[in-house]
């Protein structure tokens, strides 16, 4: 049997597919079909080449060729030039808007691709238990560089012209905060990397420790290096195992390579790292807290200043940084401030890895440029909004931060636009929501989740914000008042002011945000006791239509609270007092005879 | 099935004796023989270029059936008699498509599969890497990667 030599790869992402190139597929199989070019080509459907508005596309291997724009009547002109007469249809190659040039080859850097990666340049490329992969790749070469040619100054000068900003959320600029360490005279120092990632669907850390555990090591000590600590800690949750056992292969191959240790690359620096386990509580990755945890001590914040940078682990100057922070750290050093900071916007440089999650057809973890608009990242590299459904709102920043809607699907994603627009980048957790996600709903999920979360020392946390959370089941259960509304929100101020750490200071926010956006959806739920994305199971009502009830009692002898009554082939009804609205009426009924109000 | 994983490990984990590095320019020179070493075993039109299988093994993966379908490949590669390197690597990023795996073939570009279970995996080994034919679930890496150096 011959060797298939020509792939056909036609793109049925939902932009491409809008755009007819599922005929385009059909197309090409039936000419290869005709044309007996059965066992040498091959036509297959493949995911979204992210190159939407030029699409639909179609990809010609092993040369690599990228034509645009196809047409189901482009097909046979494909199949006859470029596979028959082996030349390129230089119609349907893309133009450079820049160059004017025809870019034949999709590996072709005038492909502007929607996704950098640096803080995942090894993550799904090397194996990350193997040091000699990381090598391969110049890994440990920036700290040898620093080592050997930069003084600590000059190393923290590099990174703060970079204009990285930390990559936790809080978004301080990094280099900033190790002059700072830098600057605090003491006999001991450390520096911490905050592996504590816990917003509901949020995972870039954790995939970066799994994937490559080098990185964060070899940054945390250029870190050492420059502000004058000799021991790292590794704070992680002890729910994250494959990080922790990668982690720990990483630090041993890094020890024995002598890139951990005493006297690194013969430069008489000496470093070396520890892992701390948390428990998995969300205020531990409040840096004071964190501290406190690792100290052994109740995970609880303590009032700044005094600022870790001052005093921090055991009282002595500590640095924290984040995983992702740490994981820019090498390619900036290799590449230098100016490549770094031409990504990006005027504030925000380089990338952002999120975690894309909710009702969004490519669920995973992406790594965009800073500037990129909600409108990219949705509907080219997510692929757009499941079954079809209609974007209603995406939740960045977590439980801390807010909704972005609609209006704001084509303002560029920065640290300050997001929080001018009622959110914050927070640590990456993008979760995305369609016409079918009660907003109210929505907001008492995150709530539900920091009144869990919060450690009780401050009342405004405490008590505050199950205060929030109280109201918020009232509204969707429908026993709420107008009033409400307006405590809520006074409340919601008030907890932001006076709260001990950044926890309590951001737990309202997705109310506020939800009320800012939504307030139409609160409004109803509040006076007309309804939910229009249909989640607020009080609100709903299991009704049973006379007409089409024939009285087969299936849905009476079903129902497990006893709430359907009737007489045999006798209309039934549904007591609402006793309904729990399981549902179990619904689905056993075979007449249609039930629904929801 | 447990012994084939750990088959790979003593395979793919480093298996020299770690010398400690001593300076800067003895980790360049590390550097430089083990790319060179991988772009042999990359190279194109090099006739003794090795199938390479990657295998994005991230908690999400393995929960998804990575770690099986990684034996999978193993186990049939040594029946077959199939010389090829497979290895684990970290997350790909495409959670939705678990498991997912990138094969290179010797001289052509790495193709990534989505939604690899065992069957798939086989399917993948005899249409693809024995006949050349492509299997559904394509994923176009749609991302561009820096290059530190």
């Amino acid at each position: 049997m011959g060797k298939i030599k020509y792939h056909i790869l036609v793109c049925v992402g939902t932009a491409c597919q809008t755009a007819k190139s599922e005929e385009i597929l059909k197309n090409f199989k039936e000419l290869i079909k005709v044309k007996g070019l059965e066992t040498e080509v091959q036509a297959i459907q493949t995911g979204c080449f992210g190159f939407c508005e030029n699409g639909p596309i179609v990809k010609m291997m092993p040369d690599n060729t990228f034509y645009t724009k196809v047409t189901p009547e482009d097909c046979s002109e494909i199949i006859d030039e470029h596979i028959i007469n082996g030349k390129k249809v230089d119609r349907l190659l893309y133009v450079s808007p820049e160059t004017k040039e025809s870019i034949g080859d999709s590996r072709h850097k005038g492909f502007h691709k929607k996704q950098i990666r640096i803080a995942l340049r090894n993550c799904g490329f090397i194996n990350p238990e193997n040091i000699d992969e990381y090598i391969a790749r110049y890994g440990y070469q920036a700290l040898g560089k620093v080592l050997t040619e930069l003084t600590p100054e000059a190393t923290i000068e590099i990174i703060k012209k970079s204009g990285l900003r930390g990559r936790g959320g809080g978004g301080f600029p990094t280099g900033l905060k190790w002059e700072i360490t830098r600057a605090v005279t003491s006999d001991k120092k450390y520096v911490v990397c905050n592996a504590d990632e816990g917003d509901p669907g949020a995972f870039m850390d954790r995939s970066v420790l799994e994937g490559d555990p080098h990185t964060v090591l070899e940054a945390m000590a250029i870190n050492g290096y420059c502000t004058g600590a000799d021991q790292g800690v590794i704070y992680i949750r002890a729910e994250y195992p494959l990080a922790v056992e990668r982690l720990k292969i990483a630090m041993k191959q890094a020890r024995e390579y002598g890139l951990l240790g005493k006297d690194i690359l013969g430069t008489g620096f000496n470093f070396d790292i520890e892992i701390r386990y948390g428990a998995g509580a969300f205020v531990c990755g409040e840096e004071t807290a964190l501290i406190h945890s690792m100290e052994g001590l109740r995970g609880e914040p303590t009032v700044k200043p005094p600022f870790p940078s001052e005093s921090g682990f055991f009282g002595k100057p500590t640095n924290v940084n984040n995983v992702e922070t740490y994981a820019n750290i090498p390619p900036i050093i290799m590449k230098g401030s100016d490549w770094f900071s031409a990504i990006g916007t005027e504030k925000s440089k380089g990338t952002k890895v999120f975690a894309l999650a909710g009702k969004i057809n490519n669920v995973g973890l992406i790594e965009v440029p800073m500037g990129i608009t909600l409108r990219e990242v949705i509907y080219e590299i997510g692929g757009g909004i499941r079954n079809g459904r209609k974007f209603k709102a995406a939740q960045t920043g977590g439980p801390s931060g807010g909704m972005l809607t609609e209006k704001h699907l084509d303002t560029p994603i920065d640290y300050d636009n997001l929080i001018a627009a009622g959110s914050m980048m927070g640590s990456g957790g993008m979760i995305v929501m369609d016409e079918d996600d009660c907003m109210v709903g929505m907001a008492k999920f995150y709530l539900e989740f920091t009144v869990e979360e919060s450690c009780g020392k401050c009342s405004p946390c405490r008590i505050g914000n199950k205060r929030l959370f109280e109201t918020l089941e009232k509204i969707t259960q429908g026993h709420a008042i107008a009033e409400d509304l307006d405590k809520l929100r006074n409340l919601s101020n008030v907890i932001k002011d006076t709260s001990l750490c950044g926890l309590g200071q951001t737990s309202p926010n997705p109310v506020l945000s939800s009320m800012d956006n939504f307030y139409h959806e609160y409004l109803e739920h509040v006076h007309n006791k309804k939910c229009r994305a249909g989640n607020c199971k009080s609100l709903m009502q299991y009704l049973i239509i006379a007409e089409n009830c024939i009285g087969c009692t299936l849905c009476a002898r079903n129902c497990p609270v006893d709430a359907i009554a009737g007489e045999r082939k006798q209309a039934h009804l549904i007591d609402q007092e006793k309904c729990i609205k399981c549902g179990a009426c619904m689905e056993k009924c075979k007449f249609n005879a039930i629904f929801i109000n | 099935m447990k012994s084939a994983y750990h088959r790979l490990y003593k395979i793919f984990t480093i298996t020299h004796i770690m010398e400690k590095i001593k300076s800067l320019s003895d980790l360049k020179m590390l550097q430089e023989s083990l790319s060179a070493k991988i772009n042999l075993r990359e190279k194109i039109n090099n006739s003794d270029a090795l199938i390479q299988v990657k295998v994005a093994m991230a908690t999400c993966g393995i929960a998804s059936g990575a770690r099986e379908v990684m034996e999978v490949f193993i186990e049939e590669f040594t029946k077959r008699n199939i010389d090829a390197v497979v290895t684990q690597t970290g997350c790909m990023g495409y959670c939705y498509a678990e498991p997912t795996v990138e094969i290179t073939m010797p001289g052509v570009e790495p193709i990534t599969f989505g939604y690899v279970d065992i069957k798939k995996a086989s399917k993948i080994i005899d249409k693809y890497i024995l006949n050349n034919e492509l299997v559904d679930g394509i994923i176009p890496v749609n991302y561009e990667t820096i290059d530190v150096q």
